[in-house]
């Protein structure tokens, strides 16, 4: 690639036709999958994540057994086609091991685990295609996992990715944007605004970080209304399912059964 | 782009992806929305980190917290009000033991002087060795012999019948099986579905018409078996240890087992479509599927399965 591409022109427009501020397209599929008590699957952009979730559930060993709360269990996968280059990561990967410690102390405030003594919730992760904003996808997927899974917990958690090209701030980096620009992703809790996670891999100057990081925190409200929203319509989607087969189930029931 | 559905296939979403508002004005849209249909329905949703009342005024019950003197959901699903107490039911979720539920089981581990069952709960529940009906008579005496030949009467990967009989201090179940009705499981085959789909019934030993009996635990786990008659089930003196404890299945004709397929493809179905099983509505289902006169299988293809819940939906 002979000339670098221009990551912020000047009609203000980013390399895939993005204004500064702007995110990507945002999916959620929160069907169910297969024996988990809760998944979820989600899209920013080209960035796919698809989570799992088993539990509460006994724990596996003695030694993950804690008498007054569960442990969380994170386990991150990165299919070998999920990046443009073929490569195959080894469960024992640094980067791997460090993400899903990631994912599990930002969760581990926010999930009410003192409910379930000497159980184990596992989340498992899969990265099915990535396009940047890797962690911020896995946040956002993990979170309505277990919210699909009736895991108590306070608060939605929204993460999102900010960076800045020389001093103009952008929002949900891109893979491109992500390899050039200094970045940041911030998780916050939107009701009360606390933050469970910020943390970066590159070098941001400490001027501009305040500026991103109030951007990234007005972002993740915006996050969380198409989370509750996706979250919403499959609660009513349900609802209305089990309501239909009865109007009045428990009492329409047993006299049913009378009969028979 | 490559999506990947499970069964049943996705959901369109389109109907809350299309109109977007700008973040100030929406929350006043979906407020009409939400709130008048769904009060209306007498059914409130509500999801994690939403303010459900004041904590002066109400106690909080499961799937809520307090936070400054504001009570605050934890699940999603539905408000539930009695009296001061404000609950949530979240709509998906494991189950929750309570004493006397029927809950089928799989033994997980065998321990000194009991057994590990895994229920569908968040721990282990636990079968102690004193709690089940020992072979040579109810009243008989539990003997240390007993004790080193537990695994004549369960192993590890053994299904069975329950009662939750009490809790312990850190909320473990504690299960007995003291009843003839109750013990281990064979001639069948099992099917989970989410416990939310079983309903406490009457009765939870249900048998269809088809020579098939249904066990529907309430922990969401479903025995499909043989029928046995009553009178074979007693036994000599109310009590047939040697069938009791049996590992082998009985004789199987091909006509039972397609019942014993169709059934729990039936249950499968319905289960996908988070519809909630009682034994009329399976019956009405299986009555539908033998008029139909299709195939076992052909239950999973999109169009007979749609066909199937339509009708029942219709008839509730």
């Amino acid at each position: 690639m002979g000339s670098r591409v221009d990551l912020l022109n000047h009609a203000g427009y980013r390399e895939d036709g993005r204004t500064q501020h702007e995110l990507r397209d945002f999916t959620v599929d929160l069907s169910k999958h297969g024996h988990a008590d809760g998944a979820a699957a989600v899209t920013h952009g080209l960035t796919h994540v698809l989570v799992t979730v088993f539990g509460p559930r006994e724990a596996k060993s003695r030694a993950q057994t804690m008498h007054d709360r569960a442990n969380l269990n994170v386990e991150l996968t990165i299919a070998a086609f999920s990046a443009g280059e073929r490569r195959k990561r080894s469960r024992g990967d640094k980067r791997i091991l460090e993400m899903a410690a990631t994912i599990k102390s930002t969760f581990e405030p926010v999930v009410q685990t003192n409910l379930y003594p000497r159980s184990q919730i596992d989340i498992f992760v899969q990265v099915l295609q990535q396009d940047g904003g890797l962690l911020q996808a896995c946040i956002n997927a993990t979170t309505l996992a277990l919210v699909n899974a009736g895991v108590p917990m306070l608060d939605f958690v929204c993460a999102v990715t900010g960076g800045v090209y020389s001093t103009s701030p952008m929002l949900d980096l891109t893979l491109l944007e992500e390899n050039d620009v200094p970045n940041v992703t911030v998780a916050v809790m939107p009701k009360t605004g606390k933050v469970t996670l910020v943390t970066m891999e590159t070098r941001l100057h400490v001027d501009r970080f305040e500026e991103i990081f109030r951007l990234a925190c007005a972002a993740a409200k915006v996050l969380h209304k198409e989370m509750k929203d996706a979250v919403r319509h499959r609660t009513a989607e349900l609802v209305s399912a089990m309501g239909a087969g009865h109007g009045a189930p428990d009492r329409e029931n047993t006299m049913i059964m009378d009969e028979s | 782009m490559i999506t990947f559905t499970s069964y049943p296939t996705q959901q369109d979403y389109s109907a809350h992806s299309s109109t977007k508002h700008h973040p100030d004005v929406a929350e006043d849209v979906h407020m009409d929305l939400y709130d008048d249909e769904a009060f209306a329905a007498g059914a409130k949703l509500t999801l994690p980190g939403e303010y459900l009342t004041s904590s002066q005024a109400f106690m909080r019950g499961h799937g809520t917290y307090v936070n400054d003197e504001e009570v605050i959901a934890s699940v999603a699903g539905t408000v539930e009000r009695v009296n001061k107490l404000v609950t949530v039911r979240p709509v998906r979720t494991r189950y929750n033991p309570e004493v006397g539920d029927l809950v089928v089981g799989r033994i997980t581990e065998v321990q000194p002087r009991r057994w590990k069952v895994d229920a569908h709960s968040r721990q282990d529940a636990v079968l102690m060795l004193s709690s089940v009906n020992l072979p040579g008579g109810i009243q008989r005496r539990k003997l240390e012999s007993d004790e080193l030949q537990m695994r004549t009467f369960f192993e590890e990967g053994d299904l069975l019948v329950a009662e939750v009989q009490a809790f312990f201090s850190d909320g473990a179940m504690s299960l007995h099986t003291r009843s003839l009705r109750y013990g281990k499981l064979r001639n069948g085959q099992l099917v989970v579905v989410p416990p939310i789909l079983v309903r406490r019934l009457k009765s939870h030993f249900i048998t269809l018409p088809c020579g098939v009996d249904l066990i529907l635990g309430l922990n969401g786990y479903i025995w499909i078996s043989k029928h046995v008659k009553e009178s074979d089930q007693e036994g000599e003196d109310g009590f047939d240890a040697e069938a009791v404890y049996s590992n082998k299945n009985d004789d199987i004709d091909t006509a039972t087992r397609i019942a014993i397929s169709r059934v729990s493809n039936i249950i499968q179905l319905i289960s996908a479509h988070f519809m909630p099983l009682t034994g009329a509505i399976l019956l009405e289902a299986y009555e539908w599927v033998v008029e139909q006169d299709c195939g076992t299988k052909d239950l999973f293809q999109d169009d007979l399965g749609d066909a199937l819940i339509t009708s029942l939906r219709a008839r509730g």
